[in-house]
């Protein structure tokens, strides 16, 4: 219990400060970094929690992609951070207000949570128990079969916005010079070299 | 479980993977083979989409469900996904002379236009909230794509981008309704839904009216029509004709099947939002296409009129009114193609012409065209005994029984509104002083007129078919 807790607040310590450095750093790259150890370390709470699936799809999703891709569009575009900056304390007080009211409003939400009397009734597929399964294997036992439809449907639409990406964007060029290894091996001395007679005082 | 058994239990859904694993063979294909491929794979997609419709045909009578419930196969969505092949079908046999003739065969066109279709077969047997979602993005994300399909032409661009941004706003508003109705029901499943509805309350109501919006976004039913005129002028115009046929008729289905399948017990309380939803599309259809000078414009309008009209059955909200629905749904289409089989003919020397003024005189310069567009205004007036007048006939008829009074009047008055822009296109093809003649019409053009002008002018002899399956797939529902 007390390895768990003192687990729980190295990560939630760690998390809340590397929040509030993403805002507060005066590089953009440091910024995405410091998001990256934002995510690790909430992967690391879900870990504490018991969702070991969620904490690895955080990983994989938000750090191997959004996170990379947030720090390609950080170098590759020429943005002023500085600039946007600005007037950040000018807005402070306005956006602490807005906090402010956003937090009261999840507790009430959260503080009146109830379930409809229908619900519990149409639960379709139950949770097994956490002591047998565990939650990544759980998810699988369904995914692929119970709700494989839904998989495979969502990977036809994935498909169509491959599809559609390079229907729209890509460009055969002309006029670029490109490596043809056939070409360039099916040469011979006759269609590479030219013998030519160079008369002196007058050139080619 | 063996390896036959899984097969023949999948024989309900083989039409969707038909198209999307011949979709995928075809890309591969089209990769390979290059450009000059997009003849043989337009040949190729119209084979699959006739193999797809056989196969609808043939699955035995009765009721599949599949996937625990997530993909029903019944009578109604039957009799929707044969008039969505054959819509796609002509869509794409249409687009072929089109593209030629503006450098943009494409072997992606056809590929996409499967995609699409398999989208709409997910979604007209979508049998609960989460397969009508995934169908419904599949079907339009790849209708997204080919309204930019010409991509070097600024209206089709933004034509594209256009029906992007709001098609994604009306996504998120089906989803939020969607969270909603599941919020307050604990199920997807439409059975489950009208199970746990009961009389329902006011999250339930509120779910069904963010679901609802969406879907009228999806038809383009007033009030959330405002894409329509600007996507169908822009995008290319046998994209247009694709966009008018075949996603109506899915989107549609959609529209009955949750309404009916899901909701009968509230069904006081959206027959008032559909009831304003027809009187709105109706009336806007007749006014607004007044005043317009661009055929397709003028299309896009008169399309939004005739959703309103087909949504009359639905106020309805009997198996008689279901009916007339299909049975509106499949004349609209046969109308609609024909139509566009005319506008994609619009071809001079200099390139493709779109103004309603450009048709002057083409009784002259060709009589034949103008015999059958003229016929097909008529039906699209609604004048007997054209088919489009048996459509709007049977959902009137369905109104009346079910006591709607005002809305059954109101829509035939839109009506004879709306025959007023139909005839002036008569009267300007047969009486104008004439412009130059149009190139002669390419052969497919031709043959989808013909099927398409007989259909209409036949209908009223032999109308037995049509009724006797629209009716079986109505009764499926209830």
């Amino acid at each position: 219990m007390f390895v768990q807790a003192l687990f729980f607040y190295l990560f939630a310590a760690i998390c809340v400060a590397s929040a509030f450095m993403v805002i507060s750093a005066r590089n953009p790259v440091h910024s995405v970094l410091y998001l990256i150890l934002a995510f690790v370390n909430a992967a690391g709470l879900f870990v504490l929690m018991g969702a070991e699936f969620l904490a690895m799809m955080l990983i994989v999703v938000y750090v191997g992609a959004v996170a990379v891709l947030f720090l390609f569009v950080v170098m590759m575009l020429d943005v002023d951070f500085a600039e946007l900056r600005q007037g950040f304390l000018q807005y402070l007080p306005v956006g602490v207000l807005v906090g402010c009211i956003f937090l009261a409003e999840l507790l009430m939400v959260v503080g009146a949570w109830t379930f409809g009397p229908g619900v519990p009734r149409a639960i379709t597929a139950p949770i097994p128990p956490l002591a047998s399964v565990s939650n990544t294997e759980a998810l699988g036992l369904v995914l692929y079969t119970r709700y494989v439809y839904y998989f495979q449907a969502a990977g036809v639409v994935l498909l169509v916005a491959m599809i559609g990406a390079i229907v729209l964007t890509l460009r055969h060029k002309t006029g670029v010079k490109r490596q043809n290894i056939a070409d360039q091996v099916a040469r011979n001395r006759d269609s590479a070299i030219e013998v030519r007679k160079v008369r002196s005082g007058q050139g080619l | 479980m063996n390896s036959t058994t899984a097969i023949s239990t999948l024989l309900p859904i083989l039409p969707e993977i038909m198209l999307v694993v011949g979709a995928m063979a075809l890309l591969m294909f089209g990769a390979y083979a290059g450009e000059r491929s997009s003849g043989a794979t337009n040949v190729l997609a119209v084979l699959l989409l006739a193999a797809a419709a056989v196969v609808v045909i043939a699955v035995p009578k009765g009721r599949h469900e599949l996937f625990g419930g997530s993909f029903v196969l019944d009578d109604f969505a039957r009799f929707l996904k044969v008039l969505a092949l054959i819509g796609s079908a002509a869509a794409i046999v249409m687009a072929r002379d089109y593209l030629k003739s503006v450098n943009q065969q494409k072997f992606e066109f056809p590929v996409l236009i499967l995609l699409s279709t398999a989208g709409m077969g997910m979604l007209i047997s979508a049998g609960d909230l989460i397969a009508l979602y995934l169908g419904l993005e599949l079907m339009s994300l790849a209708l997204y794509v080919i309204a930019a399909f010409n991509r070097d032409s600024v209206r089709a661009s933004e034509a594209g981008l256009k029906y992007f941004v709001l098609g994604a706003l009306s996504s998120g508003m089906l989803l939020y309704g969607s969270s909603l109705v599941y919020g307050f029901t604990g199920t997807v499943n439409f059975a489950g839904i009208a199970k746990a509805a009961g009389e329902g309350g006011i999250g339930l109501i509120f779910g069904i009216v963010f679901l609802f919006a969406g879907f009228c976004f999806k038809v383009s039913a007033v009030p959330f029509h405002m894409w329509t005129p600007d996507v169908y002028e822009g995008a290319p115009t046998p994209v247009t004709a694709f966009f008018a046929s075949a996603p109506k008729v899915a989107g549609m289905a959609m529209f009955v099947r949750v309404a009916v399948d899901a909701f009968p017990t509230v069904a006081v309380q959206w027959q008032q939002i559909i009831v304003f939803v027809a009187l709105a599309s109706m009336v806007l259809g007749a006014f607004a296409a007044i005043g317009q000078t661009n055929i397709k414009r003028l299309l896009a309008y008169s399309s939004i009129g005739h959703m309103g009209f087909a949504l009359v059955g639905l106020a309805a909200g009997t198996a008689e009114g279901v009916q007339g629905v299909l049975v509106y749904m499949a004349i609209y289409m046969s109308m609609t193609l024909g139509t566009f089989a005319c506008v994609l003919s619009m071809r001079r020397t200099e390139g493709y012409v779109e103004n309603i003024s450009d048709l002057a005189g083409l009784s002259r310069t060709n009589p034949t065209m103008a015999f059958f567009l003229a016929m097909l205004m008529f039906s699209l007036a609604g004048i007997p005994p054209l088919a489009g007048f048996f459509g709007k006939f049977y959902v009137f008829i369905a109104a009346i029984k079910a006591g709607m009074y005002t809305l059954a009047v109101i829509g035939v008055l839109a009506s004879v509104v709306g025959a007023y822009y139909y005839l002036l296109i008569v009267k300007i093809m047969y009486f104008d002083e004439p412009a130059p003649a149009f190139r002669p019409m390419p052969t497919e053009q031709k043959a989808v007129l013909a099927l398409s002008g007989l259909f209409n002018l036949l209908f009223f002899v032999y109308p037995a078919p049509l009724l006797a399956a629209a009716t079986l797939a109505a009764k499926s529902l209830f």
